[in-house]
């Protein structure tokens, strides 16, 4: 990977959510790479961002590119996910009437995020933490 | 910078400027250079939004347009003010009043782009029925927002309305009208757009534009050019049948103007170019699917916000909405019939020559390897900087300045604070080598003190 950076987010902290996700748009544009892809990370990466501030304590998302493919790494410090496959069902979503009042919360931030990158992987651990690692691919 | 030039109307008068930074900091596409003491305009990002316009406090940024003198050229003068115009006089003087007054300046002519925004409100609804729709449908009423889709959200272009500008559609079909009425040759025939904005003033000046604007109308007159001769004939003038436009035309100057033409549709209308960020960011984060229209528009409270309008844009939205009343109580507000519209439509006139394409524009490097290492240096660089996004250096923010000296446009030293570390590592490093060449001569006791 030639290319690496990687923005923290803070849990609870709406106001500053989907920042990490705008300065990725902006970076890959600048590089040059094609818009399609860019609409892609961008909606991966969003979805990713809103998680960790809606469900997580807290994490990061790194971005990585080199001239083959970027990933998209999502990580945090918990709570962990305890069953993957409900998560990952479209619809399903633990958010609380609060966040669901602010627009989030359909349960499809997870699904969205695998149907938009070429390589999707989750894992994660009750007590421990979750990580996403996505990949798109580039021509 | 870039490949190709771009028209826009937004100029800076060189001599005013003082170089303050204040329309750096408040460029919402980034545009802004100050270098050697004035600011610069980066073509390839300017939107010709106005904002900076709005904001230099020595007045130094204007906006190109055409004089009152111009329509001596042509022996058949139109004017088509904006909606907006309407909104710039209080209410004791009547729609007929401002724009008999208007033609008083030297017109044959007034036809209201309030007409034509009728026809394009309602033709809105056949944009549902085109191929390819994606949504939202974003309007492309504000040529503002239409080339900051281009320029900061490319992905979205395919979104934008493909229907004409109300003022294109009312040039068009006045043009038309005239040589048949008249029989008179295009050329003879003048038409003038009364503007509200630097960014219509682009449209109207820009051959290469999506729109046929430039071809059917001949110039731009600011309204705030002509607003005192408008005034000081507006009490005496002898008022004329002209008004033909319904309110729903006229309530186009208004954020939710064109809005109220989209019945039974979800749909967001906002105003003010950050706003108006902020929701297609959303939109570009796939965030809003379930919206069907979007209606964006660069100043605040909508075309009355333009920024070579004269009235306060909240007391200008209060005239306009009062003036709809009033229409309506009079029993004078005709609608066009449905069979008109869908003439029009039919008949292809109501539709942009191509879709919007996005602004191409040149990465940090041709070579896509070279670009991601000189993304990697911006990273580091701006690591470096004090990340106060003061603009002291001339750009907009500490990541524009690492942009800029990586792109060879900038130095590092052009940040006063990295100057100032280097100017006292320097003078450290000089006060020591006076001391190493004058060894006997040391009475350096109180060197050291910082
Ligand atoms: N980073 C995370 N940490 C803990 N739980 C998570 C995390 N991301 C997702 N989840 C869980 O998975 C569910 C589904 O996530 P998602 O598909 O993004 O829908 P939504 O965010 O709308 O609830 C969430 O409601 C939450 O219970
Ligand atoms: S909102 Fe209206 S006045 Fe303002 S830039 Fe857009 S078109 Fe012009
Ligand atoms: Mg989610």
């Amino acid at each position: 990977m030639n290319y690496k950076v990687n923005f923290e987010v803070e849990k609870d902290d709406f106001e500053k959510a989907g920042e990490a996700s705008r300065k990725i748009k902006k970076t890959l544009k600048q590089l040059g790479v094609d818009n399609k892809t860019i609409r892609h990370i961008a909606i991966a990466g969003y979805e990713g961002e809103m998680n960790l501030a809606i469900h997580s304590d807290g994490g990061e998302i790194i971005l990585e590119v080199s001239s083959e493919k970027i990933n998209l790494t999502i990580q945090d410090v918990g709570p962990g996910i305890p069953d993957l496959d409900l998560a990952m069902t479209e619809g399903y979503s633990t958010a609380s009437d609060k966040v669901r009042e602010m627009g989030f919360g359909a349960g499809m931030g997870l699904p969205n995020m695998e149907k938009n990158a070429d390589f999707f992987e989750i894992h994660s651990k009750v007590g421990k933490g979750t990580k996403i690692q996505m990949s798109f691919n580039l021509k | 910078m870039e490949n190709r030039k771009f028209f826009h109307s937004v100029y800076l008068d060189t001599d005013k400027c003082l170089g303050c930074t204040t329309c750096l900091r408040n460029c919402p596409t980034g545009a802004i250079r100050v270098r050697g003491g004035k600011a610069k305009i980066i073509q390839s990002k300017c939107i010709d939004c106005g904002e900076c316009i709005r904001i230099c406090p020595h007045h130094a940024k204007k906006a190109r347009t055409d004089s009152l003198k111009c329509i001596k050229d042509y022996p058949y003068r139109v004017a088509i003010p904006a909606p907006t115009l309407i909104g710039q006089f209080g209410l004791k003087y009547s729609i007929d009043r401002i724009l008999s007054a208007l033609k008083s300046l030297g017109f044959d002519e007034v036809v209201e782009v309030a007409y034509g925004a009728e026809i394009v409100g309602r033709a809105i609804p056949a944009e549902y029925g085109r191929d390819n729709l994606l949504l939202p449908v974003i309007s492309s009423a504000c040529p503002a927002v239409s080339k900051l889709i281009q320029v900061r959200f490319p992905e979205l272009t395919g979104n934008i309305s493909t229907l004409k500008s109300p003022m294109g559609v009312t040039a068009r079909l006045a043009r038309k009208r005239i040589e048949k009425e008249k029989g008179l040759a295009q050329k003879d025939i003048g038409i003038f757009f009364i503007t509200p904005c630097a960014a219509k003033a682009t449209e109207v000046k820009d051959p290469d534009n999506w729109d046929d604007a430039y071809d059917v109308i001949n110039g731009a007159i600011s309204i705030k050019d002509i607003y005192g001769a408008l005034r000081s004939v507006l009490r005496t003038v002898d008022e004329k049948n002209i008004q033909k436009a319904s309110s729903m035309g006229f309530g186009w100057a208004l954020s939710g103007g064109e809005s109220r033409f989209v019945q039974n549709r979800q749909l967001i209308h906002v105003d003010g170019i950050s706003n108006v960020i902020r929701i297609l960011d959303e939109i570009e984060n796939g965030n809003l699917e379930d919206i069907e229209f979007f209606e964006g528009l660069a100043c605040i409270g909508g075309c009355v916000g333009g920024c070579l309008t004269v009235e306060n844009s909240f007391v200008a939205r209060m005239v306009i909405e009062e003036r709809a009343k009033q229409v309506k109580s009079h029993g004078k507000d005709v609608m066009l019939e449905d069979v008109v519209i869908k003439k029009w439509l039919d008949e292809e006139r109501l539709h942009r020559r191509h879709p919007l394409q996005p602004r191409v524009f040149k990465p940090l490097d041709d070579d896509f390897q070279k670009s991601l290492d000189k993304m990697q240096q911006i990273e580091i660089l701006e690591s470096r900087l004090p990340g106060l996004d003061c603009g002291s250096c001339g750009a907009p923010g500490c990541r524009a300045l690492a942009e800029d000296i990586v792109t060879g446009h900038a130095r590092e030293i052009d940040c006063v604070f990295v100057l100032k570390d280097r100017v006292l590592e320097l003078s450290k490093l000089t006060s020591e080598m006076l001391q190493m060449g004058h060894p006997m001569e040391s009475d350096g006791t109180d060197k050291e003190k910082e």
